[in-house]
């Protein structure tokens, strides 16, 4: 088996990447062969046992170079995104440590992305957070110190001149793929792609976008990508997921903020017989889709409470090719 | 002030050309500000920048003011307060996630960037807001730091020669000379 899908087990020792990688990540080494990358979400548990965290990535592993810890999504709290990209670290799945900048401050996320790096994490995704007020817990003080972009310039400052925001040297620097979320189906969408060049110029190296389930407004932000050259300097993974009914689409569409699903794709949940089978269906079709556009490096599968589904998907989808099994079970 | 607000952002270009002349006097007044002391004009300028700046932009006197770069959109309007926007929650229509009944500030910025003559600045990346500089004045801050700027390029040319001679400077400094002249050692000094 090549190197790059070999295990990336915990890093009990500092050691320096290898040539012409940031990281020791899994995920970038897939990326940067140019093989068409797949993740997923993992379902965060409102537990403190870590079989719970396991369980949930089962069914994700087989089939994902890397799993995605959420860090209290929509506001609402379960494990932290750190305990979890631990443990996957140490269960021997590569982990994407999710970075939301709602509950924590320019201190604190600095410290956790040192905790993180020494527990053998080595993928993080800046995200800004969406607002308390949609969470279970609205009466939160929102923090908000840093946004997405200068957090991926710290982390960056942090990882490349080894030194903290106010310019203290870091002993032995974190050697993390840095990510970055975009949602290019969201107004405004003539300066979407904007946005995303300067994520980039921030210094970010992967993008993970939030839904796709409108081909035809990704097309027309990818070929803006690609007219601007942002292909070629940042890895795009598109973001899609199995929808479990009509309604539950209106919901997620008028509820979870940053989610375009059209009306074409909500009538035909609703005239399928079976829509849980509809769902799936429309999903391995748009990652079919969305690998035959040019500058796409992969997709990222987020399919909330529907993780079963995620290995039939992603195998049915044709985008494995060839390629073993990453991970069987723990 | 809402509605001004986006009378602001509307019209950026016009309002960008009045702040660069408010600029201008605002960097040739250093040497005035320097002489009476920058902490006794403090108070009386941050009243007045309030007063002003919250009337056209709704200014949170965030201390680190950055409308020329964000379309004369103020981003402390934003609920979460990105230097960098918009995030990926903006409603149908360009309206707030957070706020649905108001206009999402960044969609705001980018349009009225986009109308701007220096309007390329909202494709920098911001740095996080120094939260110890609240309340304190921006306009001020813009002339001692563009003042600064002008002495440093002032500078360059002593540097440079300091830099070329360094066994000169380091056996005979006064030849290449470092340490900031005092006006009156200058023969024709520019800055008498």
């Amino acid at each position: 088996m090549s190197d790059y899908l070999s295990h990336e087990f915990a890093i009990d020792s500092y050691r320096p990447p290898p040539e012409g990688h940031v990281s020791h990540s899994r995920l970038e080494r897939v990326l940067r062969a140019g093989r068409f990358a797949v993740t997923a979400e993992s379902n965060p548990p409102d537990s403190a046992d870590p079989e719970d965290v396991y369980q949930a990535a089962q069914p994700l592993g087989e089939v994902v170079d890397a799993i995605n810890a959420t860090d209290a999504s929509g506001a609402n709290c379960h494990m932290s995104s750190v305990g979890i990209s631990a443990l996957l670290t140490r269960a021997g799945y590569s982990a994407v440590y999710q970075i939301s900048c709602r509950d924590r401050n320019r201190i604190a996320i600095q410290g956790d992305v040192l905790g993180a790096a020494a527990m053998g994490i080595s993928n993080v995704l800046c995200l800004t957070g969406d607002g308390v007020g949609v969470g279970d817990q609205p009466g939160a003080k929102p923090v908000f110190d840093v946004d997405s972009l200068s957090l991926l310039r710290i982390i960056r400052m942090m990882r490349d001149q080894g030194q903290f925001l106010s310019g203290r040297k870091i002993k032995r620097p974190p050697n993390l793929f840095l990510g970055a979320a975009e949602n290019p189906c969201i107004p405004p969408l003539e300066w979407r792609a904007d946005r995303l060049a300067k994520k980039v110029e921030a210094g970010a190296d992967f993008i993970q976008t939030n839904y796709i389930y409108d081909i035809q407004v990704f097309e027309a932000f990818m070929s803006r990508v690609r007219d601007m050259g942002l292909d070629r300097k940042v890895f795009i993974l598109a973001g899609v997921g199995p929808l479990a009914s009509a309604r539950a689409a209106r919901w997620m569409r008028s509820n979870v903020p940053g989610i375009h699903i059209p009306d074409f794709m909500i009538s035909r949940m609703e005239q399928a017989e079976n829509p849980g089978l509809e769902g799936k269906k429309i999903c391995i079709e748009l990652i079919q889709q969305i690998k035959e556009i040019a500058g796409v490096s992969g997709v990222h599968v987020m399919a909330y409470r529907r993780e079963h589904l995620v290995s039939d998907i992603i195998r049915e989808s044709g985008v494995l090719d060839d390629r073993k099994k990453t991970r069987t079970a723990r | 002030m809402y509605q001004i607000r986006l009378f602001a952002a509307r019209h950026s270009r016009a309002f960008e050309w009045i702040y660069k002349r408010v600029e201008s006097i605002l960097v040739w007044m250093d040497p005035v500000f320097s002489r009476i002391g920058y902490n006794r004009v403090e108070r009386p300028v941050a009243f007045i920048e309030r007063g002003v700046k919250t009337l056209l932009f709704d200014c949170k006197m965030c201390g680190q003011c950055v409308l020329s770069s964000t379309g004369m959109s103020c981003p402390m309007n934003c609920p979460k307060q990105l230097r960098n926007g918009p995030c990926g929650g903006v409603r149908p229509g360009g309206f707030c996630e957070v706020k649905p009944e108001m206009r999402c500030v960044w969609v705001l910025a980018w349009d009225g960037a986009s109308q701007m003559q220096d309007g390329q600045q909202i494709r920098d990346v911001l740095p996080p807001v120094e939260r110890n500089l609240e309340g304190s004045s921006s306009w001020l801050r813009v002339s001692r730091e563009k003042a600064a700027n002008m002495r440093a390029a002032r500078q360059a040319a002593r540097t440079a020669l300091a830099d070329a001679f360094p066994e000169a400077r380091s056996h005979e400094p006064s030849t290449a000379p470092l340490a900031e002249e005092p006006n009156r050692a200058l023969k024709g000094s520019a800055l008498k």
